[in-house]
């Protein structure tokens, strides 16, 4: 018996529903066996990974805390993704737009003006659109790879803030430790309650959320956008021009993940350090393709990955679960997930054994 | 005698059709045997079956009177059933010889292999030089290699999938004389067709397919075509009415010394192309594929630009150096030769895909698609065109080519163009619909509008069209009237012959 694997005439609405569910099931199935095998009761594995964190208000505060820049940032790569631009770099995007912020928040004159978290968002904001314009122009002029001078400005990006902190914006009060003084007060988002970490900034993800739902659903640039990825001939037949889509898409995502940066320095970290993101750039890519691309798929997304950062710490400190068995965990959902939603454009048929023993010039036929 | 080739009750589902049900016919050694169907009828999935590639769910295959049990391709070679696709499947950069040593079995000897095809294509009348490089090679040679590729095995039943649609009216008359010398020598031929003319002129028997059923075996020497025609559609056969061109003054499409490099190595350089088309009229492209005419198609289009402006001019516009959009802004509309990818995006719906060249319809405004008016207009364009879809919200990759066909030059007809520039309008599409899309051309132009239609087809360029134009190895000629030429002088100019005489009337050709 063999199996063969054709495209659905038309993608399975059905599936599109049970792709999720059928991968959480072979998610805990597999989980469960992989954690029994190495000797750990698998239900309270599990607990201590999905349930624990979210039962407490800081677990609930830090949740949405660490879901709001991967859902941000998630955003604005997905704009370009769908027009087939891949924008791989956030995580460099991000830093600039934390040094940025971070650069006026520090330096302003007037540390108390009302206009500092203001000034700060646009700097942030700004800089990450600055950072991801240089790819965008290498590709729109000379068809340079994207994917490759995305990642490669991160490093760039990455070194730069080791630098700053290291050197000119070290704190002098700072017992020499790589890191920039405290930002004053002016230049933070307050806690909405003193004694949890979640800030207002939250609310500048629910806006992107709205206002890339609107763009990529409804707008007529949304439209162009999802031609030049669907079908670039098409695209270029209408008179939609690739340049164009290169631009938007890298801009949207430096953009987003530059304010997402400055809400990470303005919000829980208040100061510049070698390191500063825990890789949301990257999971964010993860994110925006668990969520299909798509606005409010994306929020579940972040939701989930943010979750599985928490039950991973969690798992490692009550449980004392080596890291590597909660990021194999993790690799065995997010597996699933992205598996599952293959048999929402394709599916696989059995084919009877002894009519098809030469493959290769069935292959041949097949092609023609 | 046992017949060559008997096929009994064979039936073939895909999901959601039927490609063939019931089908039975038998081959004698020596017959030339014409498949007849419409697109879509079932002929490729019959051949597909009979060559082994795909398997009937239903029924049984004799040759020679012996039962062929576990059929695949390899087992059909060994049977001596030998395949020609319509679509060539030769490595381009490498020669002759080495094309057919790589598909032959046995020992790589070149130097006998390509005596033995020195031999073989000139017995055959179709001289080949085994050491010419394939992307040198013209289309109809390139059907040379493959045709004997296929003799080098010495073929019981030799299969030629629709082998004509590529080859200019000279090369058909060679390859037809080709064909039946190898009938004579007791190789039976299946010949898969929809060109009723060729089918009577070169044919012993014919089966007629429609919606994968057999409608009737007939003699096709002693069968009117119309009897034939009937077979194949079904029902009545629309009658075109084609009213006399009122051209206006000025010309619509100005096209004055258009030369272009290809934009790659097997592309065809445009050569000081010149030619107008006027408002009223329709202007054919006639050309053996691959001559040039996609570059000048894409050119025309904006989907490739030009560094003279005015060596395209859209009503009087400079339009050489613009984008598609700017182009359209102008009146153009454009039907391309791809329908999925190009004409259409193959995964969005069809009021998305309206909405691809009919956004300024007010399907978008203030920056938003109106989704509501898009598939309105989507609506509008299926029941006017008695497309064939599940609503606007059916994916474009849903529909057949046929009705695909037809929401695209459906969509392009209702932005009411000033020029529209129609490629293959109907390749792939049946014969009811081709009458209803060349009909409604027609009618367009004769409402004013400028056509240009590019075609392979020269029975549809001589029935719709008022001027012709032929393009060869990237030069056009001056246009012809149609009334006044005929298929042969079309055909010579096809073949890059040059003609002496002057024909057109207005034009002298160049000597």
């Amino acid at each position: 018996m063999r199996f063969r694997i054709e495209q659905r005439p038309e993608p399975s609405a059905a599936m599109r529903i049970a792709a999720p569910v059928l991968a959480s099931i072979l998610t805990l199935i597999v989980g469960s066996l992989f954690f029994a095998s190495l000797g750990h009761d698998p239900l309270p594995t599990l607990y201590a990974f999905f349930v624990e964190p979210l039962s407490s208000m800081n677990g609930l505060s830090e949740w949405l805390l660490k879901a709001s820049p991967l859902i941000l940032i998630a955003c604005g790569l997905a704009i370009g993704f769908r027009a087939n631009v891949w924008n791989i770099g956030a995580e460099g995007q991000f830093t600039m737009g934390a040094i940025a912020a971070s650069g006026i928040g520090l330096f302003w004159p007037n540390p108390d003006s009302a206009l500092l978290l203001p000034l700060m968002f646009l700097a942030g904001m700004a800089a990450g659109m600055a950072w991801a314009a240089i790819p965008a122009f290498l590709r729109a002029r000379m068809n340079t790879n994207e994917i490759l001078v995305t990642l490669m400005m991160t490093y760039i990006a990455t070194l730069f803030l080791s630098y700053l902190v290291h050197g000119p914006w070290r704190d002098p009060a700072g017992f020499n430790y790589p890191q920039t003084a405290l930002l004053p007060t002016g230049a933070l988002f307050e806690s909405f309650d003193p004694a949890y970490r979640l800030n207002p900034s939250i609310f500048i993800t629910v806006i992107a959320v709205l206002v890339m739902w609107l763009f990529t659903d409804r707008s007529f640039l949304g439209y162009k956008m999802s031609v030049s990825g669907a079908a670039p001939l098409a695209a270029r037949y209408a008179g939609f021009r690739e340049s164009a889509a290169v631009w938007i898409g890298l801009l949207a995502g430096g953009a987003a993940a530059g304010v997402a940066g400055m809400a990470e320095a303005a919000g829980p970290l208040g100061q510049l350090s070698p390191q500063i993101s825990p890789g949301y750039g990257f999971a964010a890519i993860i994110v925006a393709f668990i969520g299909r691309l798509n606005a409010f798929g994306i929020v579940l997304g972040g939701l989930l990955m943010s979750l599985l950062f928490l039950g991973g710490e969690g798992v490692q400190m009550t449980l004392a679960l080596p890291s590597a068995l909660t990021r194999i965990f993790q690799g065995i959902l997010l597996f699933f997930l992205l598996a599952a939603d293959f048999f929402i454009f394709y599916r696989i048929r059995v084919v009877r054994p002894a009519r098809d023993a030469h493959v290769l010039e069935t292959a041949r036929v097949a092609g023609d | 005698m046992h017949p060559r080739l008997e096929l009994r009750n064979i039936s073939k589902r895909y999901p959601g059709v039927v490609a063939n049900d019931d089908v039975s016919l038998s081959i004698q050694p020596g017959e030339i045997h014409a498949v007849l169907g419409e697109n879509g009828a079932g002929k490729s999935t019959l051949m597909k079956i009979i060559y082994g590639a795909a398997q009937a769910d239903t029924g049984e295959i004799y040759c020679d009177g012996n039962a062929i049990a576990a059929h695949n391709p390899a087992m059909s070679r060994a049977l001596g059933i030998e395949m020609v696709y319509q679509h060539f499947a030769l490595f381009e950069s490498v020669s002759v010889v080495e094309n057919i040593a790589l598909s032959a079995s046995g020992a790589f000897d070149l130097p006998s292999l390509a005596d033995k095809i020195r031999e073989l294509s000139l017995r055959y009348g179709m001289p080949i030089d085994p050491h010419r490089q394939v992307h040198d090679l013209s289309v109809g040679e390139r059907q040379r290699v493959e045709i004997v590729r296929c003799l080098l095995q010495a073929p019981k039943l030799l299969i030629l999938d629709e082998p004509t649609s590529v080859l200019t009216p000279q090369a058909v008359v060679k390859l037809f004389d080709t064909l039946r010398q190898l009938a004579a020598e007791g190789c039976s031929i299946v010949y898969i067709s929809h060109k009723l003319d060729e089918v009577q002129e070169l044919c012993d028997t014919a089966t007629v397919l429609r919606n994968g059923k057999v409608t009737g075996t007939a003699r096709p020497k002693e069968t009117t075509s119309l009897e034939l025609a009937r077979m194949m559609v079904g029902s009545k056969l629309p009658e075109m009415h084609v009213s006399p061109a009122a051209p206006s003054e000025k010309p619509v499409l100005e096209v004055r010394n258009l030369s272009a490099k290809a934009r790659d190595h097997f592309g065809v350089d445009l050569k000081d192309v010149s030619f107008d088309v006027r408002g009223g009229e329709i202007v054919g492209l006639a050309g053996v594929s691959g001559n040039g005419q996609a570059e000048l198609i894409a050119l025309l289009s904006g989907e490739r630009t030009h560094g003279h402006y005015d060596a395209i001019k859209i009503g009087g516009t400079p339009a050489a150096g613009l984008r598609p959009d700017e182009r359209r802004k102008l009146g153009l509309a454009f039907v391309p030769e791809e329908r999925l990818g190009r004409g259409a995006v193959p995964s969005h719906t069809l009021w998305e895909n309206a909405v691809l060249t009919a956004h300024r319809l007010g399907t978008v405004s203030k920056g938003l698609v109106d989704r509501r008016k898009a598939s309105i207009f989507a609506a509008g364009v299926i029941d006017r065109f008695k497309v064939k879809a599940n609503g606007p919200g059916a994916t474009a990759q849903s529909l057949s080519g046929g009705n695909l066909q037809k929401f695209i030059v459906g969509r392009e007809i209702a932005l009411a163009p000033k020029l529209l520039l129609v490629s293959q309008p109907t390749w792939g599409v049946d014969v009811g619909a081709s009458a209803f899309i060349r009909q409604t051309i027609v009618d367009l132009s004769r409402a004013g509008t400028a056509v240009f239609v590019v075609s392979e087809e020269l029975d549809e360029l001589f029935e719709i069209c008022d001027r012709l134009l032929v393009i060869c190895q990237g030069q056009v000629s001056p246009s012809l009237v149609r009334t006044s030429t005929d298929r042969e002088e079309i055909g010579l100019l096809m073949t890059g012959r040059k003609m002496s005489k002057d024909r057109s009337g207005d034009v002298a050709l160049q000597d």
